[in-house]
Protein backbone atom coordinates (compact mmCIF):
# COMPACT_ATOMS: atom_id res chain seq x y z
CA UNK A 1 0.00 0.00 0.00
CA UNK A 2 1.45 3.48 -0.79
CA UNK A 3 0.90 6.17 2.63
CA UNK A 4 2.02 9.83 2.16
CA UNK A 5 3.27 10.42 5.03
CA UNK A 6 5.22 13.27 6.74
CA UNK A 7 7.89 12.80 8.66
CA UNK A 8 10.35 14.96 10.93
CA UNK A 9 8.68 17.63 8.52
CA UNK A 10 9.93 16.01 5.13
CA UNK A 11 6.83 14.41 3.17
CA UNK A 12 7.81 10.74 1.78
CA UNK A 13 5.63 8.60 -0.31
CA UNK A 14 6.18 5.00 0.71
CA UNK A 15 5.28 1.71 -0.37
CA UNK A 16 4.63 -0.33 2.51
CA UNK A 17 3.14 -3.64 3.71
CA UNK A 18 0.22 -3.85 5.63
CA UNK A 19 1.72 -5.45 8.36
CA UNK A 20 4.84 -3.35 8.16
CA UNK A 21 5.12 -1.74 11.75
CA UNK A 22 5.80 2.19 11.97
CA UNK A 23 9.01 1.24 13.85
CA UNK A 24 10.44 -1.00 11.34
CA UNK A 25 9.55 1.37 8.47
CA UNK A 26 11.08 4.71 10.27
CA UNK A 27 14.38 2.26 11.64
CA UNK A 28 14.79 0.28 8.31
CA UNK A 29 13.46 2.62 5.28
CA UNK A 30 14.09 5.55 6.94
CA UNK A 31 17.21 4.84 8.87
CA UNK A 32 15.85 6.78 11.81
CA UNK A 33 17.61 4.83 14.67
CA UNK A 34 15.99 6.89 17.52
CA UNK A 35 13.17 5.01 18.26
CA UNK A 36 14.23 1.82 19.89
CA UNK A 37 12.51 -1.70 19.99
CA UNK A 38 12.78 -2.81 23.53
CA UNK A 39 9.76 -4.49 24.83
CA UNK A 40 7.73 -4.44 21.76
CA UNK A 41 4.40 -4.72 23.74
CA UNK A 42 3.85 -1.32 24.40
CA UNK A 43 4.98 -1.47 28.26
CA UNK A 44 8.60 0.60 28.10
CA UNK A 45 8.00 3.62 26.08
CA UNK A 46 11.35 3.14 24.29
CA UNK A 47 9.54 2.80 20.93
CA UNK A 48 7.33 6.49 21.27
CA UNK A 49 6.94 8.40 18.42
CA UNK A 50 4.50 11.24 17.74
CA UNK A 51 1.56 10.80 15.61
CA UNK A 52 -0.06 14.00 14.58
CA UNK A 53 0.61 15.09 18.27
CA UNK A 54 -0.01 11.90 19.83
CA UNK A 55 2.33 9.51 21.79
CA UNK A 56 2.27 6.20 20.17
CA UNK A 57 4.24 3.01 20.09
CA UNK A 58 5.68 2.49 17.01
CA UNK A 59 5.95 -1.08 17.87
CA UNK A 60 2.55 -2.00 17.95
CA UNK A 61 1.14 0.75 15.05
CA UNK A 62 0.53 -0.44 11.61
CA UNK A 63 2.98 2.19 9.64
CA UNK A 64 -0.31 2.35 7.08
CA UNK A 65 -2.03 4.11 10.08
CA UNK A 66 0.41 7.26 9.41
CA UNK A 67 -1.23 7.76 5.96
CA UNK A 68 -1.84 11.14 5.68
CA UNK A 69 -0.51 11.85 9.49
CA UNK A 70 2.95 13.63 10.56
CA UNK A 71 5.34 11.74 12.37
CA UNK A 72 7.84 13.38 14.62
CA UNK A 73 10.52 11.01 15.77
CA UNK A 74 13.60 12.28 18.25
CA UNK A 75 15.68 13.26 15.20
CA UNK A 76 13.40 16.22 14.48
CA UNK A 77 13.34 17.57 17.73
CA UNK A 78 16.40 19.62 17.38
CA UNK A 79 16.62 22.52 14.60
CA UNK A 80 19.77 22.11 13.34
CA UNK A 81 22.58 22.84 15.27
CA UNK A 82 20.26 23.99 18.14
CA UNK A 83 18.68 21.51 20.78
CA UNK A 84 15.50 21.48 21.59
CA UNK A 85 14.44 22.94 25.17
CA UNK A 86 13.84 19.25 26.53
CA UNK A 87 16.97 18.17 25.02
CA UNK A 88 18.66 21.07 26.49
CA UNK A 89 17.24 20.39 30.21
CA UNK A 90 17.65 16.72 30.28
CA UNK A 91 21.15 17.50 29.40
CA UNK A 92 21.40 20.28 32.29
CA UNK A 93 19.75 18.22 34.35
CA UNK A 94 21.81 14.72 34.30
CA UNK A 95 18.12 13.04 32.94
CA UNK A 96 20.74 10.65 30.68
CA UNK A 97 22.16 7.73 31.38
CA UNK A 98 22.40 5.05 29.35
CA UNK A 99 20.58 6.94 26.91
CA UNK A 100 18.11 4.07 25.50
CA UNK A 101 14.82 5.62 27.45
CA UNK A 102 15.88 9.23 26.30
CA UNK A 103 14.06 9.39 23.13
CA UNK A 104 10.89 8.15 23.97
CA UNK A 105 11.07 10.49 27.90
CA UNK A 106 12.12 13.72 25.43
CA UNK A 107 8.93 12.84 22.56
CA UNK A 108 6.48 11.78 25.57
CA UNK A 109 7.24 15.12 27.27
CA UNK A 110 6.67 16.76 24.39
CA UNK A 111 3.34 15.46 23.68
CA UNK A 112 2.83 16.60 27.90
CA UNK A 113 3.81 19.64 26.96
CA UNK A 114 1.42 20.78 24.19
CA UNK A 115 -1.40 19.79 26.73
CA UNK A 116 -0.31 21.21 30.20
CA UNK A 117 0.59 24.70 29.58
CA UNK A 118 2.39 24.67 33.53
CA UNK A 119 2.54 21.45 34.58
CA UNK A 120 2.59 20.23 37.84
CA UNK A 121 5.43 17.13 39.07
CA UNK A 122 1.89 15.06 39.22
CA UNK A 123 1.05 15.86 35.56
CA UNK A 124 4.17 15.11 34.86
CA UNK A 125 4.49 11.87 36.31
CA UNK A 126 1.05 10.98 35.65
CA UNK A 127 1.87 11.30 31.52
CA UNK A 128 5.62 9.42 32.23
CA UNK A 129 3.89 6.15 33.57
CA UNK A 130 4.62 3.76 31.24
CA UNK A 131 7.74 5.54 30.07
CA UNK A 132 10.54 3.40 31.92
CA UNK A 133 13.91 3.81 32.61
CA UNK A 134 15.99 0.99 33.77
CA UNK A 135 18.77 3.07 35.05
CA UNK A 136 16.16 3.96 37.34
CA UNK A 137 16.86 7.78 36.89
CA UNK A 138 13.59 9.24 36.90
CA UNK A 139 13.73 12.18 40.05
CA UNK A 140 16.11 13.81 37.01
CA UNK A 141 14.22 13.32 34.19
CA UNK A 142 11.16 14.56 35.89
CA UNK A 143 13.16 17.33 36.87
CA UNK A 144 14.51 18.20 33.32
CA UNK A 145 10.65 18.35 31.84
CA UNK A 146 9.48 20.79 34.52
CA UNK A 147 12.99 22.46 34.38
CA UNK A 148 12.03 22.56 30.45
CA UNK A 149 8.08 23.58 30.80
CA UNK A 150 9.53 26.28 33.09
CA UNK A 151 11.88 27.72 30.62
CA UNK A 152 8.83 27.96 28.13
CA UNK A 153 6.79 30.13 30.46
CA UNK B 1 7.32 -9.04 13.83
CA UNK B 2 3.92 -9.56 12.25
CA UNK B 3 2.72 -12.32 10.02
CA UNK B 4 1.10 -10.42 6.21
CA UNK B 5 -2.23 -10.18 6.19
CA UNK B 6 -4.74 -8.46 3.87
CA UNK B 7 -6.26 -4.93 5.37
CA UNK B 8 -9.66 -4.41 4.51
CA UNK B 9 -11.36 -0.77 5.56
CA UNK B 10 -15.01 -1.10 5.07
CA UNK B 11 -17.42 1.98 5.65
CA UNK B 12 -20.28 0.98 6.54
CA UNK B 13 -21.17 -1.95 9.58
CA UNK B 14 -23.01 -4.04 6.91
CA UNK B 15 -19.71 -4.13 4.67
CA UNK B 16 -17.62 -4.87 7.82
CA UNK B 17 -20.08 -7.79 9.05
CA UNK B 18 -20.25 -9.34 5.50
CA UNK B 19 -16.04 -9.62 5.57
CA UNK B 20 -16.60 -11.37 8.67
CA UNK B 21 -19.26 -13.45 7.90
CA UNK B 22 -17.24 -14.50 4.63
CA UNK B 23 -13.73 -14.76 6.08
CA UNK B 24 -14.56 -16.21 9.14
CA UNK B 25 -11.72 -17.59 11.63
CA UNK B 26 -9.25 -16.04 8.96
CA UNK B 27 -9.83 -12.60 9.81
CA UNK B 28 -10.02 -10.36 12.59
CA UNK B 29 -12.05 -7.03 13.60
CA UNK B 30 -8.97 -4.38 14.06
CA UNK B 31 -9.01 -0.76 15.67
CA UNK B 32 -6.42 0.18 17.22
CA UNK B 33 -4.34 -3.04 17.87
CA UNK B 34 -3.16 -2.67 21.25
CA UNK B 35 -4.87 -5.94 21.90
CA UNK B 36 -4.55 -7.68 18.74
CA UNK B 37 -1.31 -6.97 17.47
CA UNK B 38 0.23 -7.93 20.50
CA UNK B 39 -1.78 -11.17 20.35
CA UNK B 40 -0.56 -11.30 16.65
CA UNK B 41 3.02 -10.90 17.28
CA UNK B 42 3.14 -14.01 19.58
CA UNK B 43 1.57 -15.67 17.56
CA UNK B 44 -1.44 -16.58 19.61
CA UNK B 45 -3.45 -15.19 16.62
CA UNK B 46 -2.97 -15.54 12.89
CA UNK B 47 -5.31 -14.00 11.02
CA UNK B 48 -4.74 -13.54 7.45
CA UNK B 49 -7.43 -10.46 7.01
CA UNK B 50 -7.76 -7.70 9.78
CA UNK B 51 -11.20 -6.12 9.24
CA UNK B 52 -10.80 -2.10 10.17
CA UNK B 53 -13.78 -0.80 11.82
CA UNK B 54 -12.13 2.71 12.41
CA UNK B 55 -13.79 4.53 9.36
CA UNK B 56 -17.22 2.63 9.92
CA UNK B 57 -20.25 5.48 10.41
CA UNK B 58 -21.14 6.13 14.30
CA UNK B 59 -18.00 4.07 16.24
CA UNK B 60 -16.01 6.21 16.82
CA UNK B 61 -18.71 8.75 18.22
CA UNK B 62 -20.44 9.04 21.75
CA UNK B 63 -23.96 10.12 22.00
CA UNK B 64 -26.92 10.22 24.34
CA UNK B 65 -29.64 7.54 23.43
CA UNK B 66 -33.04 7.72 25.17
CA UNK B 67 -33.61 4.46 26.25
CA UNK B 68 -37.26 3.11 25.12
CA UNK B 69 -38.36 0.46 27.56
CA UNK B 70 -41.21 -1.49 26.78
CA UNK B 71 -43.73 1.19 27.24
CA UNK B 72 -41.74 4.04 25.73
CA UNK B 73 -40.08 6.75 26.98
CA UNK B 74 -40.87 7.91 30.48
CA UNK B 75 -42.09 11.97 31.01
CA UNK B 76 -39.43 12.96 32.86
CA UNK B 77 -36.98 11.74 30.11
CA UNK B 78 -39.22 13.24 27.14
CA UNK B 79 -38.67 16.49 29.00
CA UNK B 80 -35.08 16.07 28.75
CA UNK B 81 -34.41 18.03 31.85
CA UNK B 82 -33.91 14.53 33.61
CA UNK B 83 -31.25 12.55 33.05
CA UNK B 84 -32.75 8.77 34.32
CA UNK B 85 -33.36 6.60 31.34
CA UNK B 86 -31.16 8.49 28.83
CA UNK B 87 -27.90 6.19 28.33
CA UNK B 88 -24.14 7.06 27.34
CA UNK B 89 -23.48 5.23 24.36
CA UNK B 90 -19.95 4.68 23.26
CA UNK B 91 -19.10 3.60 19.75
CA UNK B 92 -16.54 0.85 19.66
CA UNK B 93 -13.76 2.48 17.69
CA UNK B 94 -13.63 5.88 20.45
CA UNK B 95 -10.50 5.77 22.18
CA UNK B 96 -9.79 5.68 25.62
CA UNK B 97 -8.33 9.42 25.41
CA UNK B 98 -11.45 10.50 23.78
CA UNK B 99 -13.33 9.28 26.77
CA UNK B 100 -11.14 10.57 29.07
CA UNK B 101 -11.77 14.03 27.21
CA UNK B 102 -14.92 13.82 26.01
CA UNK B 103 -17.46 16.25 27.71
CA UNK B 104 -20.34 14.57 27.49
CA UNK B 105 -19.09 11.61 29.35
CA UNK B 106 -17.63 14.17 31.85
CA UNK B 107 -21.53 15.52 32.85
CA UNK B 108 -23.10 12.44 32.97
CA UNK B 109 -20.57 9.41 33.63
CA UNK B 110 -17.74 11.80 35.25
CA UNK B 111 -15.91 8.09 36.69
CA UNK B 112 -15.53 6.79 33.34
CA UNK B 113 -13.52 9.82 32.09
CA UNK B 114 -11.45 9.47 35.36
CA UNK B 115 -11.17 5.76 34.80
CA UNK B 116 -10.34 5.97 31.15
CA UNK B 117 -7.24 8.83 32.48
CA UNK B 118 -5.63 5.79 33.82
CA UNK B 119 -5.84 3.05 31.54
CA UNK B 120 -2.86 1.43 30.54
CA UNK B 121 -0.13 4.10 29.86
CA UNK B 122 -0.97 7.49 27.60
CA UNK B 123 0.29 5.74 24.31
CA UNK B 124 -1.97 2.29 24.27
CA UNK B 125 -5.24 5.44 25.31
CA UNK B 126 -4.24 7.22 22.35
CA UNK B 127 -5.02 4.59 20.11
CA UNK B 128 -6.60 1.78 22.24
CA UNK B 129 -10.25 1.63 21.79
CA UNK B 130 -13.03 0.80 24.37
CA UNK B 131 -14.73 -1.95 21.57
CA UNK B 132 -11.22 -3.29 21.61
CA UNK B 133 -10.73 -3.18 25.50
CA UNK B 134 -14.49 -4.87 25.77
CA UNK B 135 -14.01 -7.48 22.87
CA UNK B 136 -10.95 -8.98 23.99
CA UNK B 137 -12.10 -9.38 27.73
CA UNK B 138 -8.68 -9.29 29.01
CA UNK B 139 -9.91 -9.89 33.07
CA UNK B 140 -7.90 -7.06 33.82
CA UNK B 141 -9.66 -4.64 32.30
CA UNK B 142 -10.74 -1.62 33.42
CA UNK B 143 -13.88 -0.76 31.85
CA UNK B 144 -15.40 -4.09 31.93
CA UNK B 145 -15.02 -3.31 35.83
CA UNK B 146 -16.50 -0.03 36.34
CA UNK B 147 -19.20 -0.58 33.54
CA UNK B 148 -20.56 -3.45 35.16
CA UNK B 149 -21.81 -0.58 38.35
CA UNK B 150 -23.25 1.30 35.27
CA UNK B 151 -26.00 -1.63 34.32
CA UNK B 152 -23.72 -1.55 31.10
CA UNK B 153 -25.16 -3.89 27.84
CA UNK B 154 -23.33 -3.98 24.76
CA UNK B 155 -24.52 -3.57 21.05
CA UNK B 156 -23.63 -6.37 18.70
CA UNK B 157 -23.86 -6.45 14.90
CA UNK B 158 -24.36 -9.09 12.37
CA UNK B 159 -25.66 -9.85 8.73
CA UNK B 160 -28.52 -11.26 11.03
CA UNK B 161 -29.09 -8.19 12.29
CA UNK B 162 -28.53 -6.33 15.70
CA UNK B 163 -28.87 -7.75 19.24
CA UNK B 164 -28.01 -5.75 22.64
CA UNK B 165 -26.50 -7.72 25.42
CA UNK B 166 -25.66 -6.79 28.90
CA UNK B 167 -22.34 -6.45 29.77
CA UNK B 168 -22.27 -9.24 31.91
CA UNK B 169 -23.77 -12.18 29.77
CA UNK B 170 -21.44 -10.83 26.60
CA UNK B 171 -17.90 -11.62 28.95
CA UNK B 172 -18.13 -15.02 29.95
CA UNK B 173 -15.02 -15.44 31.38
CA UNK B 174 -10.69 -14.58 30.18
CA UNK B 175 -10.31 -13.88 26.75
CA UNK B 176 -14.06 -14.97 25.81
CA UNK B 177 -17.16 -13.37 25.10
CA UNK B 178 -20.70 -14.04 23.45
CA UNK B 179 -20.02 -12.64 20.23
CA UNK B 180 -20.08 -15.11 17.10
CA UNK B 181 -17.40 -15.07 14.47
CA UNK B 182 -19.53 -12.58 12.40
CA UNK B 183 -20.70 -10.23 14.92
CA UNK B 184 -19.21 -7.17 15.75
CA UNK B 185 -18.84 -5.06 18.47
CA UNK B 186 -20.55 -1.57 17.90
CA UNK B 187 -21.02 0.04 20.84
CA UNK B 188 -21.23 0.04 24.51
CA UNK B 189 -24.35 1.81 26.40
CA UNK B 190 -23.56 2.80 29.99
CA UNK B 191 -27.13 3.47 32.58
CA UNK B 192 -25.53 6.67 34.13
CA UNK B 193 -26.10 6.73 38.33
CA UNK B 194 -28.61 9.08 39.69
CA UNK B 195 -27.07 12.48 40.99
CA UNK B 196 -27.36 11.53 44.48
CA UNK B 197 -24.33 8.89 43.94
CA UNK B 198 -20.76 8.85 45.13
CA UNK B 199 -18.60 6.48 43.23
CA UNK B 200 -14.89 5.24 43.16
CA UNK B 201 -12.90 3.21 41.12
CA UNK B 202 -9.49 1.93 43.10
CA UNK B 203 -7.01 -0.30 41.02
CA UNK B 204 -3.86 -1.83 42.67
CA UNK B 205 -0.86 -3.63 41.47
CA UNK B 206 3.00 -3.53 40.21
CA UNK B 207 2.81 -4.44 36.59
CA UNK B 208 1.57 -3.18 33.72
CA UNK B 209 -2.07 -4.29 34.23
CA UNK B 210 -3.49 -4.14 37.81
CA UNK B 211 -3.61 -6.84 40.20
CA UNK B 212 -6.92 -6.46 41.33
CA UNK B 213 -9.95 -3.34 40.50
CA UNK B 214 -12.84 -2.10 42.39
CA UNK B 215 -15.47 -0.23 41.92
CA UNK B 216 -17.75 1.06 43.91
CA UNK B 217 -21.17 3.41 43.70
CA UNK B 218 -23.43 4.45 46.51
CA UNK B 219 -26.41 6.36 46.12
CA UNK B 220 -27.79 8.19 49.03
CA UNK B 221 -31.22 9.04 49.97
CA UNK B 222 -30.43 13.04 49.49
CA UNK B 223 -27.83 14.91 47.53
CA UNK B 224 -24.28 14.04 47.87
CA UNK B 225 -22.12 16.52 49.28
CA UNK B 226 -21.88 18.35 52.58
CA UNK B 227 -24.22 19.87 55.45
CA UNK B 228 -26.94 18.81 56.91
CA UNK B 229 -29.39 18.96 53.44
CA UNK B 230 -27.18 16.45 51.79
CA UNK B 231 -28.06 12.26 51.97
CA UNK B 232 -26.60 10.15 54.37
CA UNK B 233 -28.44 6.81 54.22
CA UNK B 234 -27.29 4.55 51.22
CA UNK B 235 -30.71 3.42 49.04
CA UNK B 236 -28.52 1.54 46.25
CA UNK B 237 -24.49 0.16 46.68
CA UNK B 238 -22.78 -1.29 43.25
CA UNK B 239 -19.68 -3.15 43.95
CA UNK B 240 -17.79 -4.66 41.08
CA UNK B 241 -14.07 -6.42 41.49
CA UNK B 242 -12.15 -7.00 38.18
CA UNK B 243 -8.80 -8.73 38.02
CA UNK B 244 -9.08 -11.65 40.26
CA UNK B 245 -11.52 -13.82 38.81
CA UNK B 246 -11.85 -14.87 35.86
CA UNK B 247 -13.88 -11.85 35.21
CA UNK B 248 -14.91 -9.54 36.72
CA UNK B 249 -18.64 -9.77 38.58
CA UNK B 250 -20.55 -7.67 40.87
CA UNK B 251 -20.73 -8.56 45.00
CA UNK B 252 -24.49 -8.75 45.21
CA UNK B 253 -24.09 -9.58 48.37
CA UNK B 254 -21.87 -7.03 49.60
CA UNK B 255 -23.92 -4.66 48.21
CA UNK B 256 -26.57 -5.87 49.72
CA UNK B 257 -25.18 -5.48 53.37
CA UNK B 258 -24.37 -1.70 52.59
CA UNK B 259 -28.10 -0.82 51.53
CA UNK B 260 -29.39 1.30 54.70
CA UNK B 261 -26.54 2.04 56.16
CA UNK B 262 -25.32 5.09 56.83
CA UNK B 263 -22.31 6.89 54.69
CA UNK B 264 -21.26 8.73 58.27
CA UNK B 265 -20.74 5.76 60.18
CA UNK B 266 -19.67 3.26 56.93
CA UNK B 267 -17.03 1.37 59.00
CA UNK B 268 -18.76 -1.78 60.33
CA UNK B 269 -21.09 -1.97 57.19
CA UNK B 270 -17.70 -1.67 54.76
CA UNK B 271 -15.61 -4.10 56.96
CA UNK B 272 -18.63 -6.71 56.46
CA UNK B 273 -19.06 -6.03 52.95
CA UNK B 274 -15.49 -6.41 52.13
CA UNK B 275 -15.02 -9.56 53.61
CA UNK B 276 -18.42 -10.67 51.54
CA UNK B 277 -17.01 -9.76 48.40
CA UNK B 278 -13.57 -11.15 49.27
CA UNK B 279 -15.31 -14.72 50.49
CA UNK B 280 -16.92 -14.40 46.98
CA UNK B 281 -14.16 -14.01 44.48
CA UNK B 282 -12.91 -16.87 42.73
CA UNK B 283 -9.11 -16.15 42.38
CA UNK B 284 -6.27 -18.16 40.32
CA UNK B 285 -2.52 -18.30 41.53
CA UNK B 286 -0.33 -16.09 39.18
CA UNK B 287 2.43 -13.86 38.38
CA UNK B 288 0.08 -11.34 40.05
CA UNK B 289 -0.25 -13.11 43.06
CA UNK B 290 -1.08 -15.83 45.45
CA UNK B 291 -5.00 -17.04 45.56
CA UNK B 292 -4.96 -16.14 49.17
CA UNK B 293 -3.14 -12.66 49.01
CA UNK B 294 -5.57 -11.68 46.26
CA UNK B 295 -8.37 -12.74 48.30
CA UNK B 296 -7.05 -10.78 51.29
CA UNK B 297 -6.19 -7.80 49.13
CA UNK B 298 -9.93 -7.67 47.24
CA UNK B 299 -10.88 -7.47 51.34
CA UNK B 300 -8.61 -4.55 51.78
CA UNK B 301 -9.48 -2.47 48.21
CA UNK B 302 -13.30 -2.97 48.54
CA UNK B 303 -12.78 -1.54 52.01
CA UNK B 304 -11.08 1.62 50.66
CA UNK B 305 -13.04 2.08 47.79
CA UNK B 306 -15.94 2.30 50.01
CA UNK B 307 -14.13 4.72 52.27
CA UNK B 308 -13.48 6.74 49.52
CA UNK B 309 -16.70 6.71 47.56
CA UNK B 310 -18.43 7.53 51.86
CA UNK B 311 -16.04 10.58 52.03
CA UNK B 312 -17.19 11.89 48.28
CA UNK B 313 -20.78 11.29 49.63
CA UNK B 314 -20.12 13.67 52.38
CA UNK B 315 -18.40 16.00 50.52
CA UNK B 316 -15.02 15.43 52.55
CA UNK B 317 -11.56 14.89 50.77
CA UNK B 318 -10.99 11.46 51.04
CA UNK B 319 -7.47 9.70 51.89
CA UNK B 320 -6.80 9.07 48.05
CA UNK B 321 -2.64 7.66 48.47
CA UNK B 322 -2.33 3.95 48.78
CA UNK B 323 1.01 2.40 47.76
CA UNK B 324 1.01 0.82 44.39
CA UNK B 325 -2.77 2.21 44.09
CA UNK B 326 -4.47 4.30 41.96
CA UNK B 327 -7.95 6.08 42.57
CA UNK B 328 -9.77 7.45 40.12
Amino acid sequence: MTIHTVVNGRPHDLDVAPHALLLDVLRDTLDLKGAKRSCDTQVCGACTVLVDGLAVSACTYLAVEADGRSVLTVEGLAEGESLHPLQRAFVEAGAVQCGFCTSGMLLTAKAMLSEHDRPTRADVLHYLRGSLCRCTGYRKIVDAVLAAAETRS
Amino acid sequence: MLRPFTLHRPETADEACALLARLGEDSAAYAGGTELLLMMKLGLLRPRHLVDVKRIRGFGEIGLESHLGPRGPSPATAGGANSEGTRLTIGAAVTHRAVERSALVGARCPLVGSVARHVANVRVRNVGTVGGNLAFADPHSDLATLFLTLAASVELVSPRGRRELPLADFVRGPWETARASDELLAAVRLTPWAGDTAAAYVKFGVHERPTLAVAAALRLDGPVGAGRRGGDRIVDARVAVGCVGPKPERAAAAEACLRGASVADLEDAARAASDIAAAGVDPADDLYGSADYKREMVAVFVRRALGIAAARARGVAPATRFPHAVVA
